[in-house]
């Protein structure tokens, strides 16, 4: 499988915190890869670094062969690469149509209204917004917002889509519908590259998973070999003989 | 072909139209028994008009406040000005110039200031009028702080004094038309729908890939031209121009305080402003006790606007009667 994004040794400091240090990890063409860890453990600044919203202070971000270390985000955003926020952002005197074409038009393909217009219409039906286009952003539910949100970055009919969140603050029936949404979109070859809270969902929906704790990566494999990984489950419930204590339980 | 029928698709916008109205009333109503007092009036109107539509673009659109856009009017009328009085230019490819070379300066003042946000902005934007108007007090070519006069003489080319009254004032009426169809045809393009979600939110607009410094110089850019060309015309016209004139912030406010008005964002707002503005403000000139009465009142709409109703006159008549925000936006 070929490689779509590398993040090569990438650092990031706050002041007196390393929020990432020396990170270095790949998404493939097709794949949904999540990314996992604490509170603080650096992932929002991860697709900061990567979405080019502060650049890197080491390192480089390559994305599809070309190098996209401390490009502006405009820019990062024309190769193809599109996020949503951990906090929505949508804007809220727009409508949902309005929104959506303002991905489209100014995405990679770099579409005139018209044509930004149809991608827009498409990538709201997806994820079910359709019923709504005419509707200013201000006035949809937080669940609807993040759809929206979704919907916009979709638009732009991106090669890698970063998400940030998008089941926090959903109640049990919009993260199915969500969930169910999001493999629809990888069903579209996009890759997914996701950074999720809900345990359950992110083991399901991913590939591959690398872990950070602390701004370093902890560990990176498959879903099962991550949910039995020692050093994770120290990272996250934070007692060095709970991990053994939980697996002699459960075998 | 295709430009045939996109012609044929602009010319089935009501809103068009609409523009051509208030182009059609301002060319004809004085006309009527040669109405030289409500020429005058038209005219102040006019300029009015053209500078909010213009700020508009910056304002209203993208959400920046330029504090000092009277500075492209001042400009453009002193690069005019003195095209006219000392190379010996005519009138027009002279306020053509003074359009370009305003517009030109304004882009690299706007990759320049543009780069700060909010109130860092709108300190910035004063900062440059009043950096411009004291590099031109002190700018023997240009007269310095005594300014430039001009002679009768030049208005000979246009049919004399009387007529070259008219003369300009058709053209700052077709300015003033250049004006609201530019400000429309923004909105509905691409630039303006960038420009829009970078008035709601510049980082999101950002990460979604519009261009956001370039755009923004661009904008800068396009608004200062008709304001410099219309500069021109009125200083011109006054057949004379000093820095406390050319780049009075007084002009500035009023512009800011009709956009407001009218209601920022629509194009119709800035010029349903301008023109109750001018009606206004003539009303209470006459009155001979209060001199400059008009920017107390200007003052006392921009806080009550602001207050009550953030969205002017034109959000209010959509929010009233949702169905003319097809034809009027």
């Amino acid at each position: 499988m070929s490689t779509l994004l590398s993040v090569e040794g990438v650092s990031k400091q706050f002041g007196g915190l390393r929020a990432v240090q020396s990170l270095t990890f790949e998404v493939h063409e097709g794949e949904i890869l999540g990314l996992i860890g604490p509170n603080g453990a650096g992932k929002s600044t991860v697709f900061n670094l990567i979405s080019g919203v502060f650049p890197p202070d080491d390192g480089r971000v390559v994305f599809r062969g070309a190098d996209i270390t401390g490009d502006p985000p405009h820019q990062v955003a024309r190769h193809g690469l599109a996020r949503t926020h951990q906090i929505v952002q949508p804007f809220m005197a727009m409508t949902v149509l309005e929104n959506c074409t303002v991905g489209a038009c100014f995405g990679p393909l770099n579409m005139h209204l018209a044509r930004g217009r149809a991608a827009a219409r498409e990538a709201a039906a997806l994820v079910g917004l359709d019923d709504r286009l005419d509707m200013l952003a201000s006035h949809l539910t937080i669940a609807g917002k993040k759809r929206l949100e979704l919907a916009r970055a979709l638009s732009a009919q991106p090669a890698l889509l970063l998400l940030d969140e998008v089941l926090a603050g959903l109640n049990p029936a919009e993260v199915e519908r969500m969930i169910s949404i999001i493999r629809a979109i990888r069903q579209r070859g996009v890759a997914i590259l996701i950074v999720e809270h809900l345990m359950q969902a992110i083991m399901n929906l991913s590939d591959r998973i690398v872990v950070l704790e602390s701004g370093r990566k902890l560990a990176e494999g498959l879903p099962v070999d991550i949910a039995g990984n020692a050093a994770v489950i120290e990272a996250y419930l934070g007692d060095p003989g709970l991990a053994e204590k939980l697996r002699s339980g459960h075998r | 072909m295709s430009g045939l029928t996109g012609a044929a698709s602009v010319l089935r916008r009501p809103f068009v139209w609409v523009i051509a109205a208030a182009i059609g009333f301002f060319a004809v109503a004085p006309t009527i028994g040669a109405d030289v007092q409500l020429r005058e009036s038209l005219l102040l109107a006019a300029i009015y008009i053209t500078l909010a539509s213009n700020l508009n673009m910056m304002l209203g659109y993208a959400g920046y406040v330029n504090f000092g856009s009277i500075v492209f009017f001042g400009l453009g009328g002193y690069v005019c000005v003195w095209l006219i009085n000392s190379e010996g230019w005519t009138l027009a490819p002279a306020m053509l110039a003074a359009g370009v070379s305003v517009s030109a300066v304004a882009y690299v003042f706007g990759l320049g200031v543009l780069r700060l946000r909010g109130a860092y902005f709108g300190l910035a934007t004063l900062g440059v009028n009043e950096a411009v108007m004291a590099f031109v007090t002190n700018f023997t070519p240009w007269g310095g702080a005594t300014g430039i006069y001009l002679s009768t003489e030049l208005f000979k080319p246009l049919g004399g004094p009387r007529a070259a009254l008219w003369t300009i004032y058709y053209m700052l009426v077709a300015v003033m038309g250049l004006s609201l169809y530019l400000s429309y045809f923004v909105k509905v393009s691409k630039l303006g729908l960038g420009l829009l979600a970078i008035g709601q939110n510049e980082s999101a607009a950002a990460v979604l890939g519009v261009p956001t410094p370039r755009y923004k110089a661009i904008t800068y850019s396009i608004s200062a031209f008709l304001p410099a060309v219309a500069g021109g015309l009125y200083f011109f016209k006054s057949a004379f121009i000093q820095p406390t004139d050319a780049f009075d912030l007084t002009l500035s406010t009023e512009a800011i305080a009709i956009v407001m008005l009218g209601g920022q964002g629509t194009v119709m707002g800035p010029a349903l402003g301008a023109f109750l503005y001018e009606q206004l403000r003539g009303w209470l000139l006459t009155s001979e006790s209060f001199s400059s009465f008009q920017l107390v009142i200007a003052g006392g709409l921009l806080l009550a606007i602001v207050l009550f109703a953030p969205e002017g006159l034109m959000g209010w008549l959509f929010r009233r009667w949702p169905r003319m925000k097809r034809v009027f936006d």
